[in-house]
């Protein structure tokens, strides 16, 4: 008789797990070469550069990782992705890391990028559409007084060229649109 | 004559109406007709697969399903929603389980999708080998000699669409050809597929600035007396925080920054007025006394 233990998944292996819809190598295959690195156009504001943080993975080390703002400097613009020897899909990963560290409550309540995410969702769940200027507020102030002053100004002169409605539009069929969400997730869960 | 299902996306309701009155100006005098999506709602952006990966699909496929019913192929003016709606696309093709769950989802909005349509860019709808052609008949000599740095950014070619080159997405040459096309001179911009910053300009103010810094100062070691953008994030960061960039590095950059499709637009003779010309926070001089010593020479 073959008996069998349950064995918990690595850090690895839940990482990977959130790349369901995503095609792309697994992170084992990583060389820890920094191609990934050397042509990421953030990586000076990293708290780890992608091939440490693919490192970190691989070894799993994950409050390591969860605590490092790395994967919400990714700006998503593709270029380790389109460079990874291996084929990896480093700019994937990033994502589903935000998405582990939002729903594990993880991330540093100091930084921008996770509420941010959050009220740009909450915003569209609401109207179906996106309204730049609901964004702003909160988030000017990291520039201090004088960069609230400037973010203002530009506002105004936005305003005036027509660029900046004071209303957000909306769709019309929202109700079917927040309808068809919750057959996919809990909206409670965003809302 | 070519008939798409437009996706405006939106920014080009708001920051970038510009884009989207220069794209309707510039179809319409290629004889394109662009059919705007019933009822299109958003497609995330980024901050959805930031949140959720089916979230994130469920609202694209909406919008790929009421294009299906509208019986046309999607053209997106923005990267973003390009490569948003065009992955979707892609993956519900590919998926036939998660097809299965989206079209239960999109039950709820009476719809249903069934892998029938393509998604591409605007800018791959406009430099068709056929439309070119068009351009190089119809343009008129306004652009002539004007130095522009064609900006792609980075959705509009990563990732990489099965099918092509790495050539192709790591040195593109279809906006120049399409500058060209319109009479202008596109300058070798070595940036050129480097990022904006895009939503970095909010969560990471400082890093967003020094990468359009990058960009501006690219552009001008290029040459280039103005950079063409397809992108209406890309436009916003390097026009809007132009004035926060000089701040931030105590420099005086005046770098004006276009939509590809109003440089189409005065090529084609449209006035810049219906072009969304003279709305920026850059002024783009350069551009309107072109446009204005054309319009005189015309009607002497």
């Amino acid at each position: 008789m073959v008996t069998t233990t349950a064995r918990t998944l690595s850090f690895r292996e839940e990482v990977e797990n959130l790349l369901h819809a995503e095609e792309g190598a697994s992170l084992v295959r990583c060389i820890q070469c920094a191609t990934c690195s050397a042509v990421c156009p953030v990586v000076e504001f990293m708290d780890h550069t992608p091939r440490m943080l693919i490192g970190l993975i691989n070894a799993g080390m994950k409050d390591e990782v969860m605590a490092s703002n790395t994967f919400w400097t990714c700006a998503s613009c593709y270029a380790c992705t389109e460079k990874c020897p291996e084929g990896i899909r480093p700019a994937d990963v990033m994502y589903a890391l935000t998405r582990y560290s939002l729903w594990r409550d993880t991330f540093n309540r100091d930084w921008v990028a996770p509420e941010f995410s959050r009220r740009f969702t909450k915003t569209i769940l609401r109207t179906g559409k996106s309204y730049e200027p609901g964004y702003a507020p909160a988030f000017i102030f990291e520039g201090g007084f004088s960069g609230m002053v400037r973010e203002m100004q530009m506002g105004l002169k936005l305003l005036t060229k027509g660029r900046m409605p004071l209303i957000p539009s909306r769709i019309k069929r929202i109700h079917n649109l927040r309808a068809m969400v919750a057959r996919v997730m809990p909206l409670d869960g965003i809302e | 004559m070519s008939r798409y299902a437009y996706y405006p996306g939106c920014s080009l309701e708001t920051m970038a109406a510009t884009y989207h009155v220069s794209s309707m100006e510039v179809a319409h005098k290629l004889g394109m007709e662009l059919e705007e999506i019933e009822d299109w709602n958003c497609c995330g952006a980024t901050a959805y697969s930031h949140v959720d990966e089916l979230l994130a699909t469920v609202l694209c496929a909406r919008n790929l399903a009421i294009a299906e019913k509208q019986g046309l192929d999607i053209v997106a003016p923005c990267n973003a929603c390009y490569k948003n709606l065009w992955t979707t696309n892609a993956a519900l093709k590919r998926d036939p389980d998660l097809a299965e769950h989206m079209n239960y989802a999109l039950e709820a909005d009476d719809l249903h999708y069934d892998g029938g349509i393509e998604v591409s860019h605007i800018m791959d709808a406009f430099s068709t080998p056929e439309i070119l052609e068009v351009i190089r008949q119809k343009a008129n000599d306004r652009l002539k000699g004007l130095k522009v740095a064609p900006y792609y950014g980075c959705q509009i070619v990563r990732p990489r669409r099965p099918g092509l080159e790495l050539s192709q997405v790591d040195n593109p040459q279809y906006f120049e050809e399409l500058l060209r096309a319109a009479g202008a001179d596109p300058v070798p911009y070595p940036y050129k597929l480097r990022c904006c910053g895009a939503a970095l300009m909010v969560t990471n103010r400082r890093a967003a600035v020094q990468m359009v810094r990058d960009l501006l100062q690219n552009a001008v070691d290029s040459g280039a007396e103005v950079i063409a953008t397809a992108c209406p994030l890309c436009q916003t960061n390097l026009e809007c925080y132009q004035a926060e960039v000089n701040h931030a590095y105590d420099a005086d950059y005046a770098m004006p920054i276009l939509y590809f499709t109003q440089l189409l637009g005065v090529a084609l003779g449209v006035g810049v007025k219906r072009l969304g010309i003279g709305k920026e926070l850059v002024s783009p001089d350069i551009v309107l006394k072109r446009a204005k010593a054309g319009a005189s020479s015309a009607s002497s």
